[in-house]
């Protein structure tokens, strides 16, 4: 089962050295126990374009995030984990490392 | 009540759980095991008047809710994985007898899970594990049966999607989660004592009943747990005083005018021994504990001029630290108001004004205090403000009762 661990913040590139540091730290030990699948961070939402290809004509870009906010998606981890409290676990140290608030979906 | 009638009463309250524990770890599957349970006790309720009530009910009932769920599932097209899976587990090797309350401690576990909302924790273990219906579950919150229907179904889809699992948590999540389902079990213990409602009866014994039996059960399985024993002791302490509570003619009794005969002996001395037991152990008490020692001397007096009040106000400093919230410390001034009288009392409640305007006992308490200090014109419309912010009937004729006896 995988879950996607969102970083709300409203900044982005934002981590300190020493925040840094302990998510690399935090990182080494998701991928030792294989509760690794994926993480990045994100550019900020000014810099998204949204994309329309419902109609019958060619799909219409627009500058700018689909939903304007004041925080927004800052980065992610994609975890591996059998339950929702090992991904909560994994989360809260997650937390820790990086200093932001998180909020956890599991995949369908 | 027919016989038959009683039965399948007393079925579902002492089997209830037990069936939907059951149900939920072979199907692994929270809507199932619910859905077919409240199908087998159906079933029961057309059957036993006819053939009978079953030698063993509760085996009966699990059978019946089995077969249920697996027709259920074959409907469901899901025959594939799910029925193997069920039937793997039922060919597993028998299970060892005290499983059986493990399995109900999993459920109540699983329902008061921390990535749940308060108010869902409540209104699911009140669902799955105290067998209460929707409508009734509404009721006692005030909310709309659809409202509270959504809550639940969503709530079980969140389980199922997320993975909560289905399990205690681990030894070291123990605590932490114990105080989850703790408070859980307070707040359906209190909604029995006082209910928040105009349209249901004043107190619900049901409720209350549940949640003692509920709390029982984690007793049993964490007897060491000091907050547990603490919550039991204060339930059982507070719950012998429930039949003296209201009058005949559906009036609040307030504890000075209470009939203390009328106080279930058997209850209180299960509630001192608990208190006495966990004093004997010398561990520094939380929150439920200090409550249960406040009721403990409560209940030890003959009448309410023989209660030590100094002890009490001593308990109240003590709860106080654990739990600073102006709750407390409105009930500390009740008890501060008989230790060093009414004057004293209301200048610790007006410093509380602020927080707990909003609050009903706030206004009530004051109403109290003024009376006492013949300020009428002031208590009559603390009186008015505390009637106003009520649900509760019986409470609503008690302050009426004061307001219109002022001078």
């Amino acid at each position: 089962m995988q879950y996607l661990i969102s970083v709300i913040d409203h900044r982005t590139a934002s981590a300190t050295d020493d925040e840094m540091a302990a998510i690399g730290t935090f990182n080494e030990q998701l991928v030792a126990d294989g509760h690794w699948v994926f993480a990045g961070g994100l550019s900020a939402p000014s810099d998204a374009t949204v994309i329309d290809g419902r109609g019958d004509g060619p799909p219409i870009f627009t500058d700018g995030p689909f939903l304007e906010s004041k925080e927004y998606l800052a980065g992610f981890w994609v975890f591996e984990a059998p339950d929702l409290d090992v991904a909560l676990k994994l989360a809260g140290a997650a937390s820790k490392a990086c200093n932001r608030r998180l909020e956890v979906r599991p995949f369908l | 009540m027919s016989d038959v009638e009683e039965v399948v009463t007393r079925a579902h309250r002492e089997e209830w759980a037990r069936v939907v524990a059951s149900l939920a770890k072979r199907f692994g599957d929270l809507d199932i095991a619910e859905e077919s349970a409240a199908e087998a006790f159906a079933t029961a309720v057309e059957r036993w008047p006819l053939d009978g009530v079953p030698p063993n009910p509760g085996a009966w009932l699990t059978t019946t809710a089995n077969r249920k769920a697996i027709d259920r599932i074959r409907r469901e097209n899901k025959r594939d994985d799910k029925q193997k899976e069920a039937q793997m587990s039922y060919d597993g090797p028998p299970e060892p007898l005290g499983v059986i309350d493990d399995e109900r401690l999993r459920l109540i576990f699983t329902c008061c899970h921390p990535a749940l909302a308060m108010e869902t924790r409540v209104a699911l273990t009140l669902r799955m594990v105290g067998g209460l219906t929707v409508p009734e579950i509404a009721r006692a919150f005030f909310v709309q049966e659809t409202a509270m229907g959504q809550r639940i179904t969503r709530a079980k889809a969140k389980i199922k999607a997320a993975r909560i699992p289905y399990r205690v948590p681990a030894a070291e999540d123990l605590p932490s989660r114990v105080s989850g389902v703790l408070a859980v079990l307070f707040l359906v213990f209190n909604e029995g004592y006082l209910a928040t409602g105009p349209d249901t009866d004043p107190v619900r014994g049901e409720l209350t009943v549940e949640a003692i039996r509920l709390t029982r059960l984690i007793r049993a399985l964490l007897p060491a747990d000091g907050e547990v024993a603490g919550l039991l002791a204060l339930m059982l302490l507070t719950e012998a005083r429930r039949t003296a509570r209201v009058s005949q003619t559906g009036e609040l009794v307030a504890l000075d005018e209470q009939d203390r005969g009328a106080w279930d002996t058997a209850m209180i001395a299960e509630g001192h021994h608990l208190v006495r037991e966990r004093l004997a152990t010398r561990i520094a008490p939380g929150r439920y504990q200090i409550l249960a020692a406040i009721n403990a001397v409560h209940t030890s007096a003959r009448d309410l001029r023989d209660t030590d009040w100094s002890q009490v106000v001593a308990l109240y400093y003590q709860l106080a630290r654990v739990d600073p919230s102006p709750i407390v410390a409105l009930n500390r001034a009740i008890a501060v108001a008989e230790l060093d009288g009414p004057e004293v009392a209301l200048a610790i409640v007006d410093g509380l004004t602020d927080t707990l305007s909003g609050y009903h006992p706030y206004h009530a308490t004051r109403a109290d205090l003024l009376r006492r200090l013949g300020r009428s014109r002031e208590s009559r419309a603390a009186y008015d403000a505390a009637i106003e912010l009520s649900g509760n009937t019986a409470e609503i004729a008690y302050l009426t009762r004061r307001r219109d006896q002022l001078g």
